[in-house]
């Protein structure tokens, strides 16, 4: 069940260039959320910005009562966030979402993320590697500079393969032809993705045509973050042609399986 | 002190309410706080037959404000009756659904349900600016609001709130069209149509490329509407249109507004209603005012 807290910023660090990793205390939270879930956070006490953030969990501390998210200075709201100092109180409601990254049925799992998408993925490789699956991980990023969370990765799975566009630093290409590759012999039993879009689609293409399972964390404009306002609509796979229907990120997401959605 | 009011033959406990399409069927909100702290709930707005809405991109962030393009999306009525409305009755607040249609017809159909059903009123959505039929396509003229209201009017028993779109040129006229088709109440204002393009893209943000405009940048236009429309009907006032606290809600109430909906300020927390209650009772303690129906109204113009 989703809280609203005032949960105070114990750590700040600006992990790579406008990346920003907060730690904040929020047993509420934590508590109950799970590896996918997001929080949103409003940054003002007035109303301009005037919606709140989602931003997607990155660490659960469930013994201290700390999460810890990371996001990317893009706008006016995070400029504001960014700013926020140790021991300020961040205004978070969470934890949101109702589809959320599950692993109960499997042994060996691959996780791919690229980019500002692969935050959700450390808290679900984490839980995963705790409870016995072999997680081999695929991390795609535009170039060195952007290379961020290697070591932190390494610790919560079996296999880190990192990449980079412009091969600037370790594995030149796409992450998806490494996690392809090494397919021959792993024979993964789920495949789970959170990236940019072009990524998210050729994830879900081939998990589809090679009968794997696959879940997507997605993202789409929201408002409320709650389930009321409907805004952050994602197309159902199902759906008629000339009739589509819609599901919600916040709502039945942000988590789905890659054969329920059409992206 | 009395909190209590009467808006279109509905008894609220006060006169805090919160609108349509912003607070769902109140299952979500009821995790944050007793539904029954509110004088009332509107419902999402609800139709004969499930709607899917629009395509995203729906929603987009603007200057203390926000742009939507929903369309509407909905269960139906059948499934509000059977799933929605059981759960909402079981909290001490008034029960309004937020009826929508696109043709005088489905109006109609829908309103015979809605006469069969355990709520407490209708408030017939003639505004939504998000949809290609019906809606606002009768909600602009006199006659048009007139028609649909009165043709609904012979249907339904239960009170009936109109509600109407600011994107007229009269506001008044149009208001006049609700009490002259027979509905008990006026509710104002839905969003205002506007539009967001991405300078990048060269595209507007919202697929649908337009949208209703909500949040306190469309407060001061809210206002001057409701004392239009005050000036100008006998019918009780429903008032709205960027509230986010109980100064707002006051606002709203001195302007003509017998009753107040809290919008897009759900959004930026859970507890904006529940706030505004509250802070509606501090203002009375405050100002000595011992019954809020004193205030409705009592705007001195200059």
């Amino acid at each position: 069940m989703p809280k609203q807290v005032n949960a105070k910023l114990i750590k700040k660090e600006e992990i790579i260039e406008n990346i920003y990793k907060f730690s904040v205390k929020a047993p509420e939270i934590v508590e109950s959320a799970k590896p996918g879930n997001f929080i949103e956070i409003r940054v003002t006490e007035g109303t301009e910005p005037f919606l709140r953030r989602p931003i997607s969990i990155y660490n659960l501390d469930k013994e201290n009562g700390i999460l810890e998210f990371i996001f990317q200075v893009k706008g006016k709201g995070t400029e504001i966030l960014a700013k926020k100092e140790e021991g300020n109180d961040i205004d978070i409601i969470g934890p949101l979402g109702h589809g959320t990254f599950k692993f109960d049925k499997y042994k060996n799992i691959a996780v791919i993320g690229g980019g500002i998408g692969i935050f959700p993925l450390y808290e679900l490789s984490k839980q995963a590697k705790q409870n016995n699956v072999k997680v081999n991980c695929y991390l795609g990023f535009r170039n060195k500079d952007f290379v961020m969370l290697e070591k932190e990765f390494e610790e919560v799975t079996d296999k880190l393969i990192i990449t980079t566009d412009d091969g600037t630093y370790k594995n030149k290409g796409f992450a998806i032809d490494y996690l392809k590759d090494d397919m021959e012999h792993e024979k993964y039993e789920c495949i789970y993705a959170c990236g940019p879009l072009p990524m998210l689609r050729a994830v879900q293409k081939y998990a589809i045509e090679n009968n794997i399972d696959c879940q997507l964390s997605l993202e789409e404009k929201m408002a409320c973050g709650l389930g009321v306002c409907l805004g952050c609509a994602v197309k159902t796979a199902k759906s008629p042609k000339d009739a589509p229907e819609y599901w919600h990120v916040c709502k039945g997401g942000p988590v789905f399986n890659a054969k329920d959605v059409e992206i | 002190m009395n909190t209590r009011i009467n808006l279109a033959g509905i008894e609220m406990k006060n006169p805090v309410t919160v609108a349509s399409g912003t607070f769902g069927y109140g299952r979500e909100f009821s995790e944050f706080f007793d539904l029954s702290k509110l004088g009332g709930i509107i419902t999402k707005g609800t139709s004969l037959k499930p709607r899917s809405g629009n395509k995203p991109t729906r929603v987009c962030e603007t200057a203390s404000g926000m742009l939507n393009s929903i369309g509407l999306q909905n269960p139906g009525v059948e499934y509000f009756a059977e799933n929605d409305l059981p759960f909402l009755r079981k909290f001490d607040t008034a029960i309004i659904v937020n009826a929508c249609g696109s043709t005088v017809e489905e109006y109609v159909e829908l309103c015979k349900i809605l006469n069969t059903l355990d709520i407490d009123g209708v408030e017939l959505n003639l505004s939504c600016p998000n949809v290609k039929a019906g809606c606002m396509a009768f909600g602009n003229t006199y006659e048009g609001v007139k028609h649909v209201t009165s043709e609904v009017r012979k249907v339904l028993d239960k009170p009936l709130i109109v509600k109407l779109t600011p994107n007229v040129t009269d506001i008044a006229a149009i208001a006049k069209g609700v009490e002259d088709g027979g509905a008990d109440g006026v509710s104002l204002i839905n969003t205002l149509l506007g539009m967001k393009i991405d300078i990048n893209t060269r595209k507007p943000v919202l697929a649908n490329n337009t949208g209703g405009l909500s949040g306190p940048a469309i407060k001061p236009v809210a206002v001057r509407m409701v004392y239009q429309v005050a000036q100008a009907v006998n019918i009780p006032i429903l008032g709205m249109g960027g509230i986010v606290n109980s100064d707002d809600a006051i606002e709203f109430m001195l302007a003509g507004a017998t009753a107040i909906s809290i919008g897009a300020g759900n959004f930026i927390s859970p507890y904006t209603s529940v706030d505004t209650v509250d802070g509606i009772e501090e203002y009375m303690k405050k100002h000595n005012i011992d019954d809020i129906n004193d205030i409705i109204g009592k705007v001195q113009m200059n």
